[in-house]
């Protein structure tokens, strides 16, 4: 920009953009992935580290426990994993089978879980994956006691950070012969699934849903509660009031295949604040540790796994930075990211189905440019950067277990963020708005 | 084969059901005193004859594949829900989102189903001998929904490829949702129906509804549907 001209900061000349674009199209915008305005997050925190008062572990060679028990509340086989680091729910549809299955095998080989998403399971999926968490979702696609039978765990999903109050979007041009077959629809509708369930209301019926669940599965399967972070500290109050054994909070930095901007932008609360209400309602209740509590939604680097943990997740779900792990974004295939309007890095075109690395996408010419072995690897890899990350973390404050790490171990660098995540801002005893 | 739920666990009585012993060839099964109880009969995969003498609670014989269930009483929110296969028979009345989002299989009420009977239905087939409530069939996928009684209103709201045929008055229809042709095809298939659920019905009697398509793509034009 010139020096001599002064941009409206009202209107700022993205905002001029969207205004004439609506004004000629008369519509609002569709797009994937999540959130990319700036809001609060774990970049805001850091470490303290160890110091006098306290004694940090050798980096390389003292042990640091990464595993976690999921859902041993009610379940008769909870899921132990060896990182406490999922993948988060994406659906065949959204998603190409190569992709998913490349997520199955990272997962695998890191011995963690990997969740289907709104369209059913896939035997790809379930082939590669040692741990499977199954979605019951709204709209119900592809969903049979079969596949609820095969899964290691049920994720009942109730909100999305990305659009906490909205059900799912996939539109026609990703609905081919297969995901149609496994959705019961026609070939290239816009499927926009429901944002209620369609037989329960409330947490009293979801009590009542769970307890169905619990018997169809014989009482085996964890059965996890989904919630996009909008009231978090009820929502997690209601889920474990209605038997979840495992709350999973998704804040609104989390992505979704397709949603309409307004929504992405400006509905739920940043995950930092929301993962604080939620400990605040298990601790309150007395279930900290005995629900567990899984944290999503722009989770990104070993140090914000560290600080979800450190403020009380007992694990955390990573679903936009593992599709980033896959290609999402890469600076390949540059000519069809132009095709799109867009370049790497800025892409938010998983609607489209014109994914240009083959990861959100149901083309089969375009899904080639995924190889799920080696993309499957590239996970793998990824998982463990941000496993050696976290233990690193979690020695430097004295840890010998990452779950032991607390929120005495942080401090804020911003009012905002001391606020939120209640923690003091660095170098003072002071966390707003407590007394 | 008989169990009271007043001397036996919910669990113990589903556990039984879910993995009957086929060398003992028992294949006939009654349940007494379900007290309103919810998931009686849920997640059963065999192909069994259940008698449930009394009314019963959410989601009874949810998720059902290849079991009869008969139900002499009345039965709460979810009866049948996401049921594959098999046949269920209410001898009363049905709560809320009866048959919900079922795939395969008959779902017989031979009296009233309230609101939402047949919600996202995908491939079930459901009949109502009386009427049922508000937004029967929302987002109905596929399957029939067959009413003998009335249709109270939004009937098929945002409907895709499920037939409704409903014999009494229709309060209002739905989204996308329009009154069809009742064609050769169409009698032939109710006719067909009715045959293999043993309904003695008069095809004829009744009206069509379905999808008119309009909105299986968004379309700006079409924003005053919603």
């Amino acid at each position: 920009m010139k020096k001599d001209l002064k941009e409206f900061k009202t209107f700022p000349s993205s905002t001029i953009k969207e205004i004439q674009r609506a004004a000629n199209e008369g519509i609002y915008q569709i797009r994937g992935l999540g959130a990319k305005r700036k809001v609060p997050d774990f970049d805001d925190l850091v470490f303290l580290g160890a110091s006098m008062s306290r004694y940090p572990l050798e980096g390389y060679r003292e042990t640091c426990n990464t595993s976690v028990i999921l859902g041993d509340r009610f379940a008769k086989k909870p899921i132990k994993l060896d990182i406490p680091i999922t993948i988060a729910g994406m659906s065949f549809g959204a998603l190409g089978a190569n992709a998913k299955e490349a997520l199955g095998r990272g997962a695998s080989a890191m011995g963690t879980s990997t969740t289907t998403g709104d369209g059913g399971m896939t035997q790809e999926e379930r082939g590669s994956s040692k741990y499977l968490v199954y979605q019951l979702l709204p709209s119900r696609y592809g969903m049979n006691p079969d596949d609820l039978r095969k899964a290691d765990a049920i994720e009942v999903v109730v909100g999305q950070g990305a659009k906490p109050g909205g059900g799912g979007m996939l539109l026609g041009q990703k609905i081919n012969k297969r995901v149609a077959g496994m959705r019961t629809l026609p070939e290239g509708i816009d499927q926009r699934s429901a944002c209620r369930h369609p037989d329960w209301t409330g947490p009293d019926d979801l009590e009542i849903k769970i307890q169905e669940l619990r018997e169809i599965t014989n009482w085996e399967k964890p059965i996890y509660i989904k919630v996009g972070a909008a009231r978090p500290f009820y929502d997690t109050t209601l889920a474990v009031k209605a038997g979840a054994d495992v709350v999973v909070l998704d804040g609104m930095q989390g992505g979704t295949a397709a949603t309409q901007d307004v929504f992405i932008e400006h509905v739920g609360i940043p995950t930092l604040g929301a993962l604080r209400e939620a400990v605040d309602a298990l601790k309150e209740l007395n279930m900290h540790r005995k629900v567990q509590l899984v944290v999503s939604g722009g989770i990104r680097t070993g140090a914000d796994v560290a600080k979800a943990m450190a403020m009380g997740a007992d694990a955390v779900s990573i679903g936009s930075a593992a599709m980033m792990a896959l290609n999402c974004n890469a600076d390949l295939y540059v000519e069809d990211y132009k095709k799109l309007g867009t370049e790497p890095g800025y892409c938010h075109h998983c609607h489209t189905g014109r994914c240009p690395v083959g990861v959100a996408t149901q083309d089969p010419k375009l899904e080639k440019r995924l190889n799920p072995i080696e993309a499957g690897k590239r996970i793998k890899n990824y998982l463990t950067t941000l496993t050696l990350e976290l233990q690193t973390l979690a020695r430097a404050n004295g840890k010998s277990d990452v779950r032991n790490l607390e929120p005495e171990d942080l401090a804020a660098l911003t009012v905002e963020a001391a606020a939120m995540a209640r923690v003091p801002l660095a170098g003072t005893d002071w966390i707003p708005g407590k007394k | 084969m008989n169990f009271d739920l007043n001397k036996k666990t919910l669990r113990e009585v589903n556990q039984h059901l879910q993995n009957v012993d086929r060398k003992k060839n028992t294949r006939k099964f009654e349940i007494l005193n379900p007290q309103g109880q919810h998931a009686i009969c849920a997640g059963l995969k065999d192909d069994i004859d259940v008698t449930v003498k009394g009314h019963t609670g959410y989601y009874c014989a949810g998720m059902n594949q290849k079991a009869t269930v008969t139900v002499h009483g009345n039965v709460g929110t979810g009866v049948a829900e996401n049921m594959m296969s098999g046949k269920i028979v209410v001898k009363g009345n049905a709560s809320q989102s009866a048959g919900a989002t079922g795939h395969g299989g008959a779902l017989i009420i031979e009296g009233d189903a309230s609101s939402r009977c047949g919600i996202s239905m995908k491939g079930i087939d459901i009949v109502v001998k009386g009427s049922v409530g508000h937004m029967s069939a929302f987002m109905a996928q596929k399957g029939n929904l067959v009413v003998m009684g009335d249709a109270d209103a939004d009937l098929g709201d945002s409907i895709y490829e499920a037939k409704i045929f409903v014999k009494g008055k229709v309060k209002s229809l739905g989204a996308d949702c329009v009154e069809k042709k009742m064609d050769k095809k169409n009698i032939g298939e109710l006719t067909k129906l009715f045959k293999k659920l043993n309904i003695s019905e008069d095809p004829k009697k009744f009206k069509r509804y379905g999808s008119a398509r309009n909105l299986y793509n968004f379309k700006i034009d079409n924003v005053g549907a919603y």
